[in-house]
């Protein structure tokens, strides 16, 4: 059982009328990558300022190890924060940048250019000290960034979009990094980002927020597997969501369930149903060639539309297209399915 | 016909270029460098003490003149009083700006905008004359200071040598109020459009690597807004430096260099030694500038 590092006690966050943070409770494990996921204006980034000291809770508490800090500014939390558009002070070269915070602390200038210098190392930027931050790249920004932020040994790293600027590639490329740098200090990350693949790959929990609330809580395969609500059905990944009425036909329970794309098997209509699989017939309204995979939507005969997914591994951009117009029978297992509360949307 | 004639200067940028840049030119090369080397010319010159002509033969001997002793201190007083003031105008203007650049809604800000830059509307004699009546004997800080008891206060204070004299509205004090009022504006513009400059996050960061506020300003805010400091103070610098109204108004006997520069061209008709006299702030700009330089002012530039 490791330790409690971040704990939100039912924490509100209010702009004027508006709840950006609606009474919230948290609890972020010691040396997790925690992400914190969801649509911009959604509280994440509210949430993340919060426990760096930058915004003060309207109500509740916010324990950093045990420790109530609700009332504490940011220089006196043991956290540090990379920043969206990483904030390097323009006017210091990189080595500076990196040793700030130990320049503050007030470490001897030789000992701390050292450490800056290890810093350096660790982000795979030897010999950029000298330089200016508007000499480096947006990548290479970035790398200083988390530098500068690892420095303090913090006992929380807070990232806010820290990948937003980069494109995709490096993107990808900065998420293995992170991983293993985590990995390699060994503190906790809290992460928020609203790019839902970015949480997939780098969490070991997700929070997904939506209008200052936390929708679930839970492992990337939990959220993908069987999103608790609606929402998060919809936000992360594709997702169909059948309305209690289609239900009633496809399963014979008016509840309502979301079933991912790819999980859905686009078969003849003249094909037996499995045993463990509900299975729906409709007509091919829609085709897209992805290369990797193709989209195909396909309207219910008990109505409604879905969107199926099938990788093309037999198959070229000549076949699927035929499929178009075509009757169809849709089958899926069972255990994929999951139903969602009562909630609206 | 119109299309034809921008056709014709499309084709030639170098020409539209220099079409428009010529009247700026003109005038910068003939007006201001011209006027500035006729003063040098002129200071190189020297007024006939007999005739009450002026000699136009080179010589040294209006340098000689001002080189004296009584007129080094008129250049000392000048130049201490418009560092005191410049330093009153930043540690006035610091927070002013701070507060229209990070807090005040947009709204708000625009007010201020106004009400900062309200004053420089009116005549500038005008504004000084209000203060006449502010700083006088029966003006309303002495009425003020009467009626907490603290008259004795400001009377042993203006029976101070350096900075009194018989009245507030007569005296180095009264000139350096003043002084701060009117180019107060000069030194709030640059400084506020310096700290909107400064991305917040950049605040958030230091404070996030563990500065406290004291910290964060000296090692952040300030070096980031130096420049618009130093632009801020060459206008209050050089205005002080160069005004002779308000030291006519509120100085007692001793000169400043504006008003040494009137007395000298306007009075005694001593064109060579005013114009050596407007030398002077020249060279002290010049001096204040480098020095600014030095202190990494213009890094950002």
């Amino acid at each position: 059982m490791s330790e409690t590092a971040i704990l939100f006690k039912n924490v509100s966050r209010h702009f004027g009328d508006v709840k950006a943070v609606d009474n919230i409770q948290l609890e972020i494990m010691d040396g997790e990558f925690f992400s914190m996921l969801g649509p911009s204006g959604s509280g994440k980034t509210t949430c993340l300022r919060m426990i760096a000291g930058f915004e003060r809770p309207t109500a509740g508490q916010i324990f950093l190890y045990g420790q109530d800090v609700s009332d504490l500014p940011p220089y006196a939390r043991p956290v540090n924060t990379v920043f969206q558009d990483y904030a390097l002070f323009p006017h210091m070269s990189i080595e500076d940048n990196i040793a700030y915070g130990l320049m503050i602390k007030g470490v001897a200038k030789t000992e701390r250019l050292k450490k800056a210098a290890e810093m350096l190392d660790l982000v795979q930027l030897p010999n950029v000290g000298k330089r200016k931050p508007s000499q480096l790249s947006g990548g290479q920004r970035q790398r200083i960034a988390l530098a500068r932020a690892l420095i303090n040994r913090p006992k929380a790293l807070l990232l806010d979009e820290p990948l937003g600027a980069l494109d995709l590639k490096l993107r990808q490329q900065m998420q293995v990094e992170l991983k293993n740098i985590q990995r390699e200090v060994g503190i906790t990350f809290v992460f928020v980002t609203h790019d839902q693949e970015e949480a997939l790959t780098m969490s070991d929990r997700i929070a997904v927020f939506s209008a200052g609330k936390i929708e679930q809580i839970g492992s990337p395969a939990d959220v993908y597997e069987h999103p608790a609500t609606a929402f998060v059905a919809g936000f992360v990944g594709t997702s169909n969501l059948v309305t209690a009425e289609v239900a009633q036909r496809i399963t014979g329970t008016p509840r309502r369930f979301s079933i991912r794309p790819e999980k859905i098997h686009l078969g003849k209509i003249d094909q037996p149903a499995p045993a463990d699989s509900f299975t729906a017939d409709g007509v091919v309204r829609d085709v897209v060639y992805l290369g990797l995979y193709t989209r195909y939507l396909v309207e219910l005969d008990s109505g409604g539309d879905l969107v199926v997914v099938e990788q093309n591994l037999k198959t070229t951009s000549m076949d699927v297209t035929k499929i178009k117009h075509q009757k169809t029978r849709l089958a899926w297992k069972k255990e994929h399915v999951s139903y969602i509360g009562d909630g609206n949307a | 016909m119109l299309n034809k004639i921008s056709a014709f200067f499309y084709r030639r940028p170098r020409l539209t270029l220099t079409l428009f840049l010529a009247p700026p030119l003109i005038w910068f090369l003939v007006v201001y460098i011209g006027s500035l080397i006729t003063l040098l010319v002129n200071s190189f010159f020297y007024l006939d003490g007999f005739t009450g002509q002026v000699v136009r033969q080179f010589t040294m001997q209006t340098y000689a003149k001002l080189l004296q002793p009584t007129n080094l201190q008129i250049f000392q007083r000048t130049t201490i009083m418009a560092i005191l003031v410049t330093l009153a105008c930043v540690i006035l203007a610091f927070p002013l700006s701070y507060y229209m650049a990070r807090f005040a809604s947009p709204r708000m800000k625009t007010w201020l905008y106004l009400a900062v830059t309200l004053p420089l509307w009116t005549s500038y004699v005008v504004r000084v004359y209000s203060w006449k009546l502010i700083l006088a004997q029966e003006g309303i800080i002495s009425w003020a200071a009467r009626l907490v008891h603290l008259d004795g206060l400001l009377n042993w204070y203006l029976k101070n040598e350096i900075v009194g004299g018989p009245s507030l509205s007569v005296s180095p004090t009264g000139i350096f109020l003043v002084f701060v009022y009117i180019w107060l504006p000069y030194m709030i513009v640059p400084i506020q459009t310096a700290l909107e400059r400064v991305p917040k996050s950049l605040l958030e960061a230091a404070g996030d690597l563990g500065a406290t506020p004291a910290q964060t300003f000296r090692t952040v805010l300030l070096p980031l807004t130096f420049p618009g400091v130093i632009a801020g103070s060459i206008f209050t610098f050089s205005l002080t430096l160069g005004d002779f109204i308000v030291p006519q108004l509120f100085g007692t006997s001793s000169f400043y260099i504006g008003k040494a520069v009137l007395t000298y061209q306007g009075t005694s008709n001593n064109i060579p030694l005013a114009a050596a006299f407007t030398m002077g702030p020249i060279v002290i700009m010049i001096v204040y500038l480098l020095i600014a330089r030095k202190l990494g002012a213009f890094d950002a530039l």
